[in-house]
């Protein structure tokens, strides 16, 4: 231990304290009473904490609706992209075919597209196909790639998988679908879990999707009904906090317990190609 | 013929995987491409039929729509501020952590997790974060002796306090500054060691160009992530109002209205067509600007 770690420790500590108060005045807020709220200097600790708020909160709106809506969306999507951006990764990584880069290259370039370029002829057309107010729209297209970003991370991780792996597989006499399944996947856990996780938090956390697709109060979900409800209740700032509060915490419990295999995803596909 | 037969077997295949990515461009992209471009010539009402009008729409946004030349300057002054803020922040925030201490993940996690916060609910949460009478950041600066400032409510203070949001999101492009950083290899710093150099010239002449194409990577995806903000705006100044005096009136916001709330699809498309062009020329002056700063190594 020397000077200069105890110095890092210091400032660590000091900046990880500052960048953790918004969520401890988010809990706080989310547990008092209104008097509570009007109270300066503001006051840390609710008490008694307030617990009915919660139940006032996720009841005046079907937010336990629109949890489960957005969890089988968001479950749809996941296996839309993991199946088909895997697929196409391991197939720019390891399979030799024509026109292979030139693909690839096309594929990439989406990537830096504005969304917003084609958001409204994407519109029109799910208009034209009767699929406004469902929840096609925003399932679908996760079942055409997966997205470019994903099948370059798959691309890079697979990059790194020996070749003798597979080659010795295919001399056995495997198909290329069980060569990729039963022996690529099991050992590429980390690059399916650092993108099981983006997608879950990309598909949890979409507002424009759903607040341009879904009209049906009890279709929605948890990201525009909390922005209906801030429209609502614009100084319950109890009730915004509690529901808040609900929405942020199956991304936090779901990194928490990725953690270790997430960052460890994100180091050995190296983001940089 | 054996081995002819394994060749076709793994060409049929590769085509087979990646043939739902094929069809994704053609159907998601391609064709959308088209027909926006299409529309930015029309004008549209869903209903009726489209309208050729030429050049109209563009000319209509250049010179007779004066909210299209200001909600073009918010959007850039917020992206000129925002994105090199962001940038710093995660980058030092990443330096800090590369270095060897017990317990080093947990604050590895708490800096990373307000990335993790969906935007809907981080704009709440700074809402009330921001509250001009009972916000826990005037009370803070009330402590130094700083008067109340209405941070959502006067024009000056929106965008200062949508950048300071964006720095405690900073944890997002610090995880992948991290990554690379963890990718430089020790032996470099070792042998700049045995030249006798000390920890700025190992930062400067190691660590920046080692990392160059991570920064590179952040600073392209940063600046077309920034020129598309939109949900903090319309969550926080209900449903695309754009705020006091328009200061939050972002280009997508706008652009949004435009479609969906005025159903003038031809218009919207012609500004969407505009956005993609300034980014695109951003982007390709980015690279042609910093593109020969970054170093490659090897590549694999």
């Amino acid at each position: 231990m020397n000077i200069s770690k105890i110095l890092i420790i210091f400032i660590l500590c000091i900046i990880g304290f500052v960048m953790f108060i918004p969520f401890l005045w988010l809990v706080s807020s989310s547990l008092k009473p209104m008097e509570d709220i009007w109270v300066f200097p503001p006051k840390w600790i609710p008490n008694p904490p307030r617990w009915d708020n919660y139940y006032n909160a996720l009841t005046y709106l079907p937010f336990g609706r629109y949890i489960l809506n957005t969890l089988f969306v968001t479950f749809m999507v996941l296996v839309g992209v993991l199946l088909t951006s895997s697929i196409a990764g391991y197939a720019f990584a390891r399979l030799r075919f024509p026109g292979k880069d030139f693909i690839f290259y096309v594929l990439l370039s989406t990537m830096m597209l504005p969304y917003i370029v084609t958001l409204i002829p994407i519109y029109i057309m799910f208009k034209n196909l009767g699929w406004l107010d469902t929840y096609k729209p925003l399932i679908i297209p996760a079942y055409f790639g997966g997205g470019a970003f994903n099948i370059f991370l798959f691309r890079q991780f697979f990059m790194g998988i020996p070749q003798e792996l597979v080659d010795s597989a295919r001399i056995d006499g495997a198909s290329e679908p069980s060569i990729f399944f039963r022996i690529i996947i099991p050992l590429s856990m980390p690059v399916v879990v650092t993108i099981a996780i983006f997608t879950f938090l990309g598909t949890w956390n979409d507002f424009m999707g759903p607040l341009l697709y879904l009209q049906s109060p009890q279709k929605l979900t948890v990201a525009v009904g909390l922005s209906y409800f801030r429209g609502m209740y614009s100084t319950q700032w109890n009730y915004l906090m509690a529901a808040s509060t609900v929405m942020i915490i199956p991304p936090i419990i779901l990194f928490l317990l990725a953690q270790r295999y997430f960052v460890r995803g994100i180091v050995l596909t190296g983001l940089k190609g | 013929m054996r081995k002819s037969g394994l060749l076709r077997q793994e060409m049929m295949w590769g085509y087979i995987f990646v043939l739902p990515a094929i069809l994704g461009v053609i159907v998601w992209t391609a064709w959308p491409m088209i027909y926006s471009a299409w529309l930015a010539f029309h004008k549209w009402d869903l209903f009726t039929n489209p309208v050729p009008v030429g050049f109209g729409n563009f000319k209509e946004a250049f010179f007779e729509d004066p909210l299209f030349w200001h909600s073009l300057k918010v959007t850039a002054y917020y992206t000129i501020v925002g994105v090199p803020l962001q940038l710093i922040a995660g980058f030092l925030l990443a330096l800090l952590l590369n270095t060897k201490i017990k317990g080093i993940t947990i604050f590895r996690t708490v800096y990373y997790l307000p990335s993790i916060v969906p935007a809907v609910a981080n704009s709440v949460l700074w809402m009330w974060l921001l509250n001009y009478e009972y916000g826990i950041i005037n009370t803070f600066l009330g402590l130094f002796g700083v008067n109340k400032i209405d941070w959502l409510g006067d024009p000056k203070f929106v965008l200062p306090a949508l950048w300071m949001m964006g720095v405690w999101g900073a944890g997002g492009s610090m995880i992948i500054y991290l990554a690379g950083l963890q990718g430089v290899p020790k032996e470099f710093y070792e042998a700049a060691e045995i030249d006798g150099a000390g920890s700025w010239s190992k930062f400067l002449y190691i660590t920046i160009p080692m990392m160059s194409p991570v920064i590179f990577f952040n600073l392209i995806m940063g600046l077309i992530g920034s020129f598309q903000v939109f949900t903090v705006s319309y969550v926080m100044f209900q449903g695309g109002s754009g705020g006091p005096e328009n200061a939050a009136l972002f280009y997508v916001v706008k652009l949004w209205n435009h479609a969906f709330r005025y159903l003038e699809m031809g218009y919207a498309s012609a500004l969407a067509w505009i956005l993609f062009i300034i980014i695109l020329s951003l982007t390709l002056l980015v690279f042609k600007v910093l593109g020969p700063q970054v170093y490659y190594e090897g590549i694999k």
